[in-house]
């Protein structure tokens, strides 16, 4: 089953997960197609009470907020010079800008009139929070490609690039911070508009605030998570010192979300909707407890942050609480005022797996034919098909 | 914007004989469906839809311990300061000076967020095209620049629709109710939602009992966005700036490792 290809200086190991994820690559194109064809509503669940669905509440809102380890561990690593995190900067980079690729050809499937979609640089609606968001987008996806080029042009040689790219890379990096600083707020934003329809559990002049301190501190998490993985998928040493001494990060940012969040719902008078038995505020319990309050309590006890398990399972709860926050922000806060019921169809649910999937087969392509993650002094052997052994085998 | 027209819906005076709805039909030359027909033939109450931007609504409600029915005209409220003009990125939707909010299929790529953003979920999408335009009322742009009546409003028999200059008509509105207080309940519907929209309504029974979306915020839309959005720019500068005020300040202090001794590709002969 497992077998390596090469072509020229690439190759690329097939493995039994691999096969299974370019299978469900080919489903969603196959979908794509259907879609462009004959329409949204050929195959997707979409309706006039619910204009946004799977793709936008979770490809878009949830994959930009989980590429967020892009932006906070560039501020660590580059900007505050952190040289101790340098070891995960490379592969935080590279989820995130893989996250963004995965999220604009999302929003390319979504849009009706996809031909038009350039139109936005030429006639600037500037009073839309979209207009914010799709330049700002568009911009850091391109600075995340040149910053990678910084990378590529390593295993391609062409020393003259390289030397441009590494003049620009201090200029890139800090605007590779502002700007997703900017569209991850600008996401929760684009929700203000929908005053009076969003429930006032998360409906607030404070969500862009919400929305950019979780991509933040969502962003040490997720580098623990996919960290893990690969290392468990490579047979390598986990960076466990690095994800312990970044929890302290997430701790308190965390501690600072919900003291804010509880001000918030406190001054606007809407606290007591969180326990007014309802499905949103059992919805909004979940998140605050189960995504915010267990993790700081997990963060703050040493004997389980030191631990590889311990790290794992709080940073989990932080990824998924994004998550949630994400769904409940598009779909559970909008849902009485859409008046309707909305399930995606299993095509939008096949565009979604695809594109994941997408995401980690070009996640392992590019570690392993680029310098991604960090030179391993002691290696265990590795075997032949180690990775498809394993829980986490890709 | 001083001049800009509007239209009164009195809900006393329709009768539910939906020669506006044919109307808009015909001047507009919307598609026929199975979805616009006449009311009765129906199978469902009437919705809006991409062919049909205008439908009256029935209710059968209570007035006083009797059983009344009351019919409601349904149409895009044509916003003083609309919140899906201010959410489309593309310059797509825009108030006229005339008062019609009107959309652009060119320029429109179809991302919905005007939707999201409608307080009264007018707009509809062409779910079953290729390439979908979101359509509703345009107020007879053409018409009411002309300083003609809006199709519907031409043909009402009744003057339940009455069609002039918005702040006119707001006070017609008052001094209707003003002058048969105990047939009017004391509010014009459109008057202060979402900051004024171009169609009033007058009623004698609450408006929630009949269709009306209660929770409207009266603080027109555009501003709660922009109150964030103008930040923008000074947060751009700012953090940017800070951010190079701390690299600059870290990097003499750091030693940085060559970066291309730290790492190194998977092996690949496994």
């Amino acid at each position: 089953m497992a077998r390596t290809l090469h072509f020229g200086r690439w190759h690329f190991k097939l493995t039994a997960t691999r096969y299974i994820l370019i299978l469900l690559t080919v489903i969603m194109l196959a979908a794509v197609v259907v879609r462009l064809i004959k329409g949204l509503g050929a195959v997707t669940n979409l309706s006039d009470e619910w204009p946004w669905g799977l793709w936008i509440g979770f490809d878009l809102l949830s994959g930009i907020a989980l590429a967020g380890g892009g932006f906070s561990t560039a501020l660590f690593v580059h900007v505050l010079h952190k040289q101790k995190y340098a070891p995960v900067a490379r592969a935080a980079l590279l989820t995130s800008l893989l996250g963004y690729l995965i999220a604009c050809l999302s929003l390319f499937f979504d849009v009706g009139r996809w031909y038009n979609f350039w139109r936005p640089f030429f006639f600037w609606g500037y009073h839309s929070v979209l207009f914010e968001v799709f330049w700002c987008i568009s911009l850091y996806t391109l600075v995340q490609i040149i910053e990678f080029g910084d990378i590529f042009f390593e295993k391609i040689k062409f020393p003259a690039l390289k030397k441009v790219i590494h003049r620009a890379m201090p200029f890139l990096l800090i605007l590779g911070i502002a700007l997703p600083t900017l569209h991850q707020s600008s996401l929760g934003s684009l929700f203000i508009v929908a005053v009076g329809k969003l429930n006032p559990l998360w409906w607030s002049m404070f969500i862009p605030f919400f929305f950019v301190w979780s991509a933040f501190f969502l962003g040490p998490a997720m580098v623990t998570l996919e960290g893990t993985m690969a290392s468990r998928a490579y047979k390598r040493e986990s960076e466990l010192p690095i994800y312990a001494s970044l929890t302290k990060v997430t701790m308190w940012m965390l501690i600072i979300y919900l003291i804010i969040k509880i001000i918030d719902l406190n001054y606007r008078g809407v606290l007591s909707l969180a326990f007014n038995g309802s499905f949103e505020s059992n919805m909004f319990l979940l998140e605050m407890i189960g995504t915010v309050t267990i993790p700081i309590i997990m963060y703050a006890i040493p004997s389980i942050r030191k631990t590889s398990w311990g790290v794992f399972t709080a940073s989990f709860l932080v990824v998924a609480g994004v998550i949630l926050n994400r769904a409940n922000v598009c779909f559970v806060g909008m849902a009485k005022a859409a008046g309707a019921s909305y399930y995606p169809s299993i095509w939008e649910w096949a565009v979604t797996l695809g594109l994941w999937s997408i995401l980690v087969l070009g996640y392992c392509f590019i570690v392993e034919n680029f310098s991604i993650l960090p030179k391993e002094e002691h290696k265990t052997a590795p075997t032949r098909s180690a990775g498809a052994k394993l829980p986490f085998g890709v | 914007m001083a001049g800009t027209k509007g239209v009164l819906v009195d809900i006393t005076r329709c009768i539910d004989c939906e020669s506006c709805v044919v109307a808009c039909r015909l001047y507009n030359g919307l598609e026929e469906g199975k979805n616009n027909g006449a009311k009765a033939m129906l199978p469902e109450k009437p919705k809006l839809a991409p062919n049909k931007w205008t439908v009256v609504q029935e209710y059968k409600i209570e007035k006083s311990g009797n059983p009344v029915r009351r019919f409601v005209k349904e149409q895009c409220f044509h916003c003083l300061e609309p919140a899906c003009a201010s959410a489309c990125f593309a310059k797509a939707l825009q108030k006229t000076p005339e008062g019609p909010v009107v959309y652009n299929e060119k320029l429109c790529v179809g991302c919905r967020y005007c939707m999201i953003a409608c307080p009264f979920g007018i707009l509809k999408f062409e779910w079953e095209k290729p390439f979908p335009r979101v359509l509703k009322c345009q107020m007879c742009l053409a018409r009411v620049a002309d300083n003609q009546m809006p199709a519907c409003a031409s043909v009402c028999p009744t003057g339940a629709l009455t069609f002039g200059e918005r702040e006119k008509l707001a006070e017609e509105a008052k001094s209707r109710i003003a002058s048969n207080p105990n047939l009017y309940i004391n509010q014009i519907y459109g008057e202060k939602e979402a900051g004024g929209t171009s169609w009033l309504y007058i009623s004698d029974l609450p408006f929630e009992q009949l269709g009306f979306r209660a929770n409207v915020p009266y603080r027109p839309i555009p501003d709660y966005t922009w109150q964030v959005l103008k930040w923008t720019p000074h947060i751009f500068i700012g953090w940017g700036a800070l951010l190079t005020g701390m690299y600059m300040y870290t990097k003499r202090r750091a030693e940085v490792h060559a970066e291309e001794e730290l790492y190194a590709p998977i092996d690949k002969d496994e």
